[in-house]
């Protein structure tokens, strides 16, 4: 009987792994060599692609504009990312304090309910608040602080904050498991020791709170890198980003190989930093 | 090196000391000296006040009201990092994402120490707890007894007046507590600075203290030397508390300066009067489990009467214990009690048996007798 219910484990187990595998394969693997297929492949005019092997596309990458574009893009992630930091670990930090679990419990669901609407729809609503007759510069100008409506949309700045309000629960929550979840014991240890509040930041809480923030920050980095309704919404047509130019290349300019080409570019720098976070922390699990 | 008790100036001072959480009062009008060197346990229930008293020390809560002073100076308000106080904590608080080394220079470190003075100093430290070839590990790679002595290291190492040590020991197990304790002591002396350990444990608390503070209910009971605080109890709680004890209730039926007599479960007592006690009054005689002495009732086969003062009684049970025999007793009056009996070796007839009937007496002037409390 109990080899019989062994069996029936086993066989579970293995058809749990199979479908994984499966899905997998369907929905990632075989997706992903078709884009990298494409990127090998020479643009046509008639038809969507040529069945032409070639390595030029990955040659027009080191282009000054794609080079430029892809530094653009980084550069906004990356202060995205640190504008996102610095908002979410005061934020999270101050929630990890409260003593009422069912404060703590009420102001995390309120960070995620605006998970339920869909970005796009939320990123209308800032269109909203920043326009030229938006409900920023309406109250700037009610309250006589500005003569004329501020220029806010269709500029980096509109992008930022774009990014910044949509991709910050995903800074919070990481953040904030992983504050909350520090033995507060160890800073009143490190208090007991002579530390002061810059000492305890930089040698107790910020060691050890290094993997929520790095997980955030690939959590928003990510996608900043390469969501694209956002900076067109936004930032309009002057703001071309990564996001913008994969999907120009797919939908306007219907060079489908060089689209392909720059998000196989994307997915191997970005696989890359994921190996190097993996490889620094694979150290330090023991104690996460 | 130690300074010797009496001509040490006192370390720390409490005067009036009481501290309040939303108005729920923790600790009651505390007053407290204690000398340089000396090791002091504050022993108590949990919720008692005892940890409290402490984080007043170490400096994470300040008095409601009173003062506190160290070496002379007025700490009440003073942060814990400008304190000359270190903290062996309760579940050690070891950084865990520092290796042993690290953890004991941090507190040196912090202080902007160079680091040739750091690595001197936290390698005299890892070699008085016996630690220096642990010297990279991290804490998760050591045992329990290994992490308390990392603790005691990354707190010594910084040379503090008083060292506070909060129940160190708990969670260790019997044996390891008991050579902790011998270690805590002579690390004690060969430092001569100031220990204060928190305890629940009244066995660590009078074997490893100079004094020993009892607490009950956020008010200090009774401060004492191990031996006055075990054999004279200032209060019911303080007897209850530190060890086992019967005791006998009874009102004052004559009294003089010298002497009193007292009913105690039908037997009349004539005992010092130390206390003057006034006829009427409702008196407590406590006795310990080892002041009894019983006899067998086959050794005695004769009743030796009232005037032997010895009660009659049956043994409902006895637990072995090696060296003594633990016995529950019932008195022919109803009244339970306990009796230790310590094996010698001129009499071995120490095998009582269940439903045996003995004799208890006690030696007269080894009872504690306190007033009736409210």
């Amino acid at each position: 009987m109990h080899e019989y219910q062994m069996g029936k484990g086993l066989s579970f187990q293995r058809s749990a792994i199979a479908l994984t595998w499966i899905w997998l394969s369907v929905f990632a693997l075989v997706p992903s060599f078709l884009v990298f297929i494409t990127s090998l492949l020479t643009p046509g005019d008639s038809e969507l692609v040529r069945l032409q092997l070639t390595v030029d596309n990955y040659l027009r990458l080191f282009q000054p504009t794609y080079l430029r574009v892809f530094l653009r893009s980084w550069t906004l992630a990356t202060i995205s990312t640190m504008v996102c930091l610095g908002i979410a670990y005061p934020f999270s930090y101050a929630i990890a304090q409260m003593r009422s679990t069912r404060v703590k419990n009420l102001l995390m669901l309120l960070v995620i309910v605006p998970f339920w609407t869909s970005s796009l729809i939320r990123s209308y609503a800032i269109v909203a608040m920043i326009k030229a007759r938006g409900i920023v510069n309406g109250f700037l100008l009610w309250a006589g602080l500005i003569d004329q409506p501020l220029q806010l949309m269709y500029t980096d700045m509109a992008t930022l904050i774009g990014l910044v309000y949509t991709l910050l629960p995903l800074m919070i929550l990481p953040l904030y498991v992983s504050i909350d979840k520090l033995d507060k014991r160890l800073i009143d240890a490190a208090r007991d020791l002579g530390a002061n509040k810059t000492q305890i930041f930089f040698k107790v809480l910020l060691p050890l709170t290094l993997p929520g923030i790095l997980s955030g920050s690939i959590l928003v980095f990510l996608p900043a890198m390469t969501i694209f309704y956002i900076p067109d919404l936004l930032g309009g047509a002057k703001t071309v980003l990564l996001g913008n130019i994969i999907q120009n290349q797919f939908l306007a300019a219907r060079d489908w190989p060089m689209g392909a080409t720059i998000s196989v570019a994307l997915t191997l720098v970005i696989s890359i930093c994921l190996f190097l976070y993996s490889r620094k922390f694979k150290n330090q699990q023991e104690f996460l | 090196m130690k300074l010797g008790v009496g001509e040490a100036p006192n370390i720390i001072e409490f005067k009036n000391v009481s501290k309040c959480y939303h108005d729920h009062p923790v600790l009651t009008d505390i007053h407290l000296e204690v000398k340089n060197g000396e090791f002091l346990t504050i022993l108590g229930p949990s919720g008692c006040g005892k940890t409290t008293l402490l984080r007043l020390l170490s400096g994470f809560e300040s008095p409601s009201s009173g003062t506190i002073t160290m070496n002379g100076e007025d700490v009440s308000e003073l942060p814990p990092h400008l304190r000359h106080v270190n903290t062996v904590f309760q579940s050690y608080a070891l950084f865990p994402h520092m290796n042993v080394y690290d953890n004991v220079a941090f507190g040196l470190r912090c202080k902007k120490y160079g680091e040739q003075e750091i690595e001197k100093r936290v390698k005299e430290a890892l070699r008085m707890v016996k630690l220096e070839d642990y010297m990279m590990r991290k804490p998760q790679q050591l045992s329990g007894g290994q992490q308390q002595r990392v603790a005691i290291a990354r707190a010594v190492v910084n040379q503090p007046l008083i060292l506070l040590l909060d129940e160190p020991l708990s969670s260790l197990d019997y044996r390891l507590r008991k050579t902790m304790q011998m270690e805590l002591k002579q690390l004690q002396s060969q430092l001569g600075i100031t220990f204060i350990m928190v305890t629940h444990d009244q066995e660590e608390a009078l074997s490893t203290a100079d004094r020993v503070i009892v607490m009950h209910g956020g008010v200090i009971q009774q401060i004492g030397t191990p031996r006055e605080v075990y054999e004279e109890p200032a209060n019911l709680q303080v007897a209850q508390f530190i060890g086992e004890v019967n005791i006998f209730t009874g009102e004052v039926l004559k009294a003089d300066e010298k002497t009193f007599e007292i009913e105690l479960e039908t037997l009349v007592f004539e005992l010092n009067n130390v206390k003057n006690f006034e006829v009427g009054q409702r008196v407590h005689v406590l006795l310990r489990p080892e002041d009894l002495e019983v006899y067998s009732a086959k050794d005695y086969p004769e009743d030796p009467g009232p005037d032997e003062r010895t009660y009659p009684a049956t043994v409902l049970y006895a637990v072995y214990k090696g060296s003594t025999v633990d016995l529950s007793l019932q008195l022919n009056t109803g009244k339970h009690i306990l009796a230790t009996q310590f094996f010698n070796e001129d009499d071995q007839k120490l095998d009582f048996t269940p439903g045996e009937s003995v004799f208890v007496s006690w030696r007269l002037g080894w009872e504690v007798v306190l007033p009736e409390e409210g």
